[in-house]
């Protein structure tokens, strides 16, 4: 039975592999998409009564390429994140509970409070972590393709990396070994228009950042971002790809962080209007109304699982506030290993 | 030190061998850098290696120093115990974001729950005539950063075991060799064919002696055992040279041991004296031996500038066994 085409777009025939997956699968997808909002939802709450030492970069208006990407992957695939890395630990399979410690510096956390928000890593579910230096983790990410490629595992890597990144040497020199050894990696280039406060009309005169396959010799596409079933379906289409030895690909996924970029910024680099558009285009929003029109869901679904979500969220909350911190006596634990 | 092999090896064969015996023991280790495979790496360390195990492990690069670190690193992390070569430790600065934010950080910013079993061979020091950005002695500033280990081998058979400890280590070694006792005859040692290790953070008392202490590390351990030669045939001067070997961890029992002994301490580095390594060995002591010395401490270090390129003007700036010697005899007066 040959699979229906999602997209035919410059050459690249997306079969449509959203459409055959069980209705369980897709409000997974929906439920992981409210983890994240209601996360972040709480996460804000803790900045605004000062109980994050530190800073965190929130994914609100985001959620769409976490999940679509990594529901398109199997579960012991590798990824690697970034600063603004709880959407993608969430869609990996993270413990709510253990992540909300680890933001506020508790020793429940998934660094014993040691990482705080920006150095999140749950190893174990594939999650070779978030990280605080924009672009470090293209060159991980390629090392972890090499160890899938070199081990014959048949494992891939999805790399996550904002539009900033992609400016840095690290995204040059990583890529073009990835291209040349042939490595399974899906560069994905989350677009989310600022590098903080830059714009990416000011950081590129290239319209696309899919463009620059052209520069290593590969294949890429740019994509929807906020449109959850194009991310799973493009995403699906390129792992298989890069599983079966045809080496990396860059995709840019367009979409849009709603927040400031950490928890000091006045966003003075942007307007009202522009934030409302893109609030419009609500990935969580676009996907439920998908999912009640094909009648996976009712309203009321919907509305049961987001209370459920909800919870689910306040539960983790609770268990971070009353975890204990860490013993100053364990300050200089696990320098080693 | 194990002295019932006669066999006889230069540094450069010491440091293949140990990674040949590695590889051919753990299918996990490989070697990524440029100019590795039918090259043989720029100093030929990696000679014939491309010959025995391929391609696949022998994984020549473009010329990218972050990319192999970051590579490397991530590649450790997933289950790979690479070794990766950048040609001269000049060139670790390219790589520093992935040396020290990354390589160095990750077991600690995950909580202990990430690995990362990497070494980072590279050629440091002068007297090459190379210049100012292929000559330098970088050690301190990666001795500094936590989460690193850092590694100066002086000769063959500690090149060897250093090394293999190294590759087994969990963590990510920064391993400097020196490029004057790569093929050099003059420095070779009796290196055992079996596998051994030398673990990490034990000194070596290169040269026992009852008068001063000489610490020291790599080419200069060297210089070092050639001036308290010189010393005790001309002036009958009994001179302790102690070999750190590893600066990371510092085996600083085997510096105050020997303080007890003699009293007197002088510290030998090829860097820059200004924020070099010898002085954490010095700071150390006065914390924990000064009640053992009866002179003060002497750095004999490279001067404070770049090393230059005119053969009189870089042995002005690089210490060499004539101002040890002068050294020496100033602190005991």
């Amino acid at each position: 039975m040959s699979k229906k085409l999602y997209k035919d777009v410059n050459g690249y025939k997306i079969e449509d592999r959203f459409t055959g997956l069980s209705n369980d699968l897709k409000i997974e997808m929906l439920r992981k998409m409210y983890e994240i909002r209601h996360f972040e939802n709480e996460a804000e709450q803790f900045i605004i009564r000062g109980m994050i030492h530190g800073t965190c970069h929130l994914y609100t208006g985001e959620e769409a390429t976490a999940v679509g990407a990594i529901c398109a992957i199997q579960s012991d695939d590798y990824i690697t994140s970034t600063h603004r890395g709880h959407g993608h630990c969430i869609a990996k399979g993270a413990d709510l509970n253990i992540m909300m410690a680890e933001l506020l510096g508790k020793k429940t956390g998934y660094s014993k409070g040691k990482g705080g928000s920006m150095h999140i890593a749950d190893v174990r579910s594939g999650n070779l972590g978030a990280n605080g230096v924009v672009g470090g983790s293209i060159g991980i990410a390629t090392g972890g393709a090499l160890t899938c490629k070199m081990k014959k595992n048949g494992k891939i890597v999805v790399c996550f990396f904002g539009d900033g990144a992609a400016n840095q040497g690290i995204f040059h020199s990583s890529i073009n070994i990835a291209s040349i050894w042939d490595l399974p990696v899906v560069y994905l280039c989350e677009n989310n228009v600022y590098g903080m406060s830059t714009s990416v009309k000011e950081a590129f005169n290239i319209k696309r950042i899919s463009d620059r396959k052209y520069a290593y010799g590969i294949e890429g596409l740019t994509i929807d971002g906020n449109d959850l079933i194009e991310v799973f379906n493009t995403i699906s289409y390129f792992a298989g790809r890069c599983r079966t030895g045809k080496g990396p690909v860059l995709v840019e996924s367009l979409t849009y962080r709603w927040s400031g970029h950490s928890k000091s910024d006045a966003q003075v680099y942007r307007t009202r209007e522009e934030i409302k558009e893109w609030k419009e285009r609500d990935p969580i929003k676009r996907y439920r109304e998908i999912l009640i029109s094909r009648k996976i869901i009712t309203e009321k679904d919907d509305s049961d699982l987001e209370k459920e979500v909800m919870n689910k969220i306040q539960k983790a909350s609770e268990f971070a506030r009353e975890s204990p911190f860490p013993d100053p006596s364990e300050v200089e634990d696990d320098v080693y290993a | 030190m194990l002295k019932n092999n006669a066999r006889q090896l230069t540094y450069l064969e010491a440091l293949r061998e140990a990674m040949q015996q590695k590889m051919r023991a753990d299918n996990d280790v490989y070697l990524i850098g440029e100019d590795i495979a039918e090259y043989g790496g720029a100093f030929g360390v990696t000679v014939g290696m491309l010959e025995e195990f391929g391609s696949e492990r022998i994984r020549n690069t473009p010329i990218s120093e972050e990319a192999i670190i970051g590579i490397a690193a991530g590649s450790a992390i997933t289950g790979m115990r690479p070794i990766a070569e950048i040609m001269f430790s000049d060139f670790i600065t390219i790589a520093m974001d992935q040396i020290a934010n990354q390589a160095a950080k990750i077991c600690y910013m995950f909580g202990g729950k990430a690995r990362v079993p990497m070494v980072i061979r590279t050629a440091g020091g002068g007297g090459t005539g190379a210049a100012a950005q292929h000559s330098q002695s970088l050690e301190a500033i990666v001795a500094h950063i936590p989460g690193l280990k850092v590694v100066m081998p002086s000769c063959p058979y500690d090149a060897k075991g250093l090394l293999i400890s190294s590759i087994n280590d969990d963590n990510p070694v920064i391993f400097i060799e020196h490029k004057l006792l790569y093929k050099n005859k003059k420095y070779t040692n009796s290196v055992p064919e079996e596998m051994y290790e030398i673990p990490l953070g034990k000194g070596d008392i290169k040269k026992g002696g009852s008068d001063i202490s000489i610490v020291a590390t790599s080419y200069m351990v060297q210089k070092s055992l050639e001036a308290a030669e010189k010393l005790s045939l001309e002036k009958g001067i009994d001179c302790e040279v102690v070999d750190i070997r590893t600066l990371k961890p510092l085996d600083i029992d085997i510096i105050l041991n020997s303080i007890k002994k003699t009293g007197k301490l002088i510290c030998v580095e090829e860097a820059p004296v200004f924020g070099g390594f010898m002085g954490e060995v010095v700071a150390q002591v006065s914390e924990k031996g000064f009640d053992w010395l009866d002179a003060p401490i002497k750095r004999v270090a490279g001067r404070n500038c770049p090393v230059p390129y005119s053969l009189v003007l870089e042995q002005e700036m690089i210490p060499g066994v004539e101002r040890i010697e002068k050294g020496i005899l100033d602190l005991l007066g």
